[in-house]
């Protein structure tokens, strides 16, 4: 099977502390995998240090096979790999439709092009099917910042999803969203998954989430990873269980 | 499919031809001052695309002024190059000393970057003042000549005046291409979350280093028709001071905005001459005009435009449920 990410021997050290302290994991092609961890334990700076928004004290980052540490995001966002964020990072003052279209506008043609080609061309219909299949439309002319904040969740979703990446690493989707939207938000990302083919990395503190919606899951205390496997062989790990709730 | 026309371009359409002949009647010092308005409204427009739009601090625009505007001077006046290859060399000229100064703007953001720029706006306004060969030093430029044209003697204050509105309109329509192409939206994307964009693939370094040097540009465009329009150059209007001004007139105007620029310049350089008959006041009033519209309208005069569009968008709305409300109620008792 052909690992899309592989990373190995990840570290990253603030001063004295560890943060993320020798963590190896790969994740298939077409898989969804979970990360999981009590807080602190170092899955967002992991996730960043991936993504090139940190610099790893060590390790490497293979993409398909190809190493990409320390590239910039905006490199890694061309090779196929995107992200949502933990904290709500749409463009406000931006239409709904405007930041789908912004999210995709980049991974076409040459900055030449886009100034005096028809840059748009195709990437409106794009973002009008993206609205639709998240159910955004009587929302596409709003400006991003007046939508609740599910819906913003849903938008920033959207938006990682509209170059066609082949690897998506989504920070706490579940988090701060009601339970219907999580539920629409649930079945976007099965069909996704399923449809197109792409592989998600997903950290998350939501339980029923996480174990329903991955294969794999790969649990972290203390900066190192602590078990992985099937979402029925971590919830049985007696080391992960002590991790969470403790002696 | 009929897609709206964009308020902005109506507006400029509708503004060009009146702007061409409300002049007619001015004397000369009126038709100056209506110049000096677009001039400026140009290099606004430069500084709008790098703070409104992409939300990259400076406070050197009038220095990109004075670059284009001594350039001009001296390849028109001294070595008899024609205006519109020196308008563009002016152009160029800036948009590559743009991408230098752009280059901390890489590293440093926010007021740490109006610093930057404050320091170059600086050493722009002391070499114009020092290096005597090459600028006049503080006697500057005089008898800069006014452009022949396609055969059109500019000289004389009214045609010259159409002259400098034709090549704002030009410049406006230039603008207005720009931002509503996809290098627009990736510059408010880098003024509105740079990191989210980063991760959506826009080119941060690419983007910040044309915000700047693009804005400066028209910095430098406009200083190439300063100089044939006061016919006489000095450091003076290039110092400090001058950029500060840049700065008040793009918030003032509307940061952010297309036409934010025009109307920002107008209050900048049209209002004093209106209130001139108020002796020393005038400053006094117009402190307390931005003081007054800044407190109620951060986004300046067209933010409250804006917010009154929001506002009557809102009632209809609001009607609009109204008038639904016995329809739904309706359907309910069925």
């Amino acid at each position: 099977m052909t690992r899309v990410l592989e990373v190995k021997g990840m570290r990253k050290y603030f001063g004295g502390i560890r943060a993320v302290d020798g963590v190896d994991f790969h994740v298939n092609k077409g898989e969804i995998l979970g990360i999981i961890g009590p807080n602190g334990c170092g899955k967002s700076t992991l996730f960043n240090c991936i993504l090139g928004q940190l610099t790893p004290t060590d390790g490497e980052v293979l993409l398909e096979g190809r190493p990409v540490t320390g590239l910039y995001p905006s490199e890694l966002a061309k090779l196929g790999v995107s992200r949502t964020f933990q904290l709500l990072q749409v463009f406000p003052t931006l239409s709904v439709r405007e930041n789908l279209i912004l999210a995709g506008q980049e991974h076409r043609g040459t900055k030449l092009s886009r100034l005096f080609g028809r840059g748009d061309a195709g990437l409106t219909d794009a973002a009008n099917r993206m609205i639709a299949f998240f159910e955004l439309d009587h929302l596409a002319d709003q400006k991003a910042g007046g939508l609740s904040y599910g819906q913003q969740k849903l938008l920033d979703a959207a938006m990682a999803f509209m170059a066609g990446p082949k690897l998506v690493l989504l920070d706490e989707p579940a988090g701060g969203v009601n339970p219907t939207m999580l539920a629409a938000l649930k079945e976007r990302l099965e069909a996704i998954n399923r449809e197109q083919g792409a592989t998600f990395v997903v950290i998350e503190h939501n339980m029923d989430f996480v174990m329903s919606l991955c294969s794999r899951v790969v649990v972290m205390a203390e900066g190192r990873v602590l078990a992985q496997g099937t979402p029925a062989e971590v919830r049985a790990d007696p080391a992960v269980v002590e991790a969470y709730l403790g002696h | 499919m009929i897609r709206r026309l964009d308020p902005n371009l109506v507006v400029i359409a509708i503004a060009a031809p009146l702007l061409w002949f409300i002049p007619v009647g001015f004397k000369a010092y009126g038709l100056y001052v209506v110049s000096l308005w677009l001039v400026m409204a140009i290099a606004a427009m430069g500084l709008n695309l790098t703070l409104g739009y992409a939300g990259l601090k400076s406070l050197a625009q009038a220095a990109f002024v004075g670059i284009g505007a001594y350039t001009t001077a001296i390849l028109t006046k001294n070595h008899g190059v024609a205006w519109p290859v020196a308008f563009l060399v002016s152009g160029a000229l800036s948009f590559g000393v743009g991408v230098v100064l752009g280059f901390p703007a890489l590293r440093v953001k926010f007021h740490h970057l109006a610093f930057v720029t404050l320091a170059f706006a600086m050493f722009v306004f002391l070499v114009a003042r020092n290096e005597e060969w090459l600028t006049g030093g503080v006697y500057g430029f005089s008898n800069i000549p006014r452009p022949v044209i396609f055969g059109l003697d500019l000289s004389r204050a009214l045609p010259f005046y159409r002259f400098v509105l034709v090549v704002t309109v030009g410049l406006s329509l230039a603008m207005w291409w720009l931002l509503r192409s996809p290098w627009g939206r990736a510059f408010q994307a880098l003024r509105e979350n740079w990191m989210r964009a980063a991760s959506l693939g826009v080119d941060i370094r690419t983007y910040t280093l044309l915000a700047f040097a693009i804005g400066s540009a028209w910095g430098g465009f406009a200083g190439a028709l300063y100089a044939p329009l006061v016919e006489f150059i000095d450091p003076a209007p290039f110092a400090i001071s001058a950029s500060f001004v840049m700065l008040l007139t793009v918030v003032v105007g509307g940061s952010g905005f297309f036409l934010g620029p025009f109307v920002g310049a107008f209050l900048s350089f049209v209002l004093p001459e209106l209130l001139r008959a108020t002796g020393g006041w005038y400053l006094l009033v117009y402190a307390s005009v931005v003081l007054i519209l800044l407190v109620f309208s951060p986004t300046g005069i067209l933010g409250l435009v804006e917010r009154a569009r929001e506002h009557v968008a809102q009632r209809r709305a609001a009607e609009m449920r109204a008038a639904a409300r016995p329809m739904l109620e309706g359907s309910e008792a069925r």
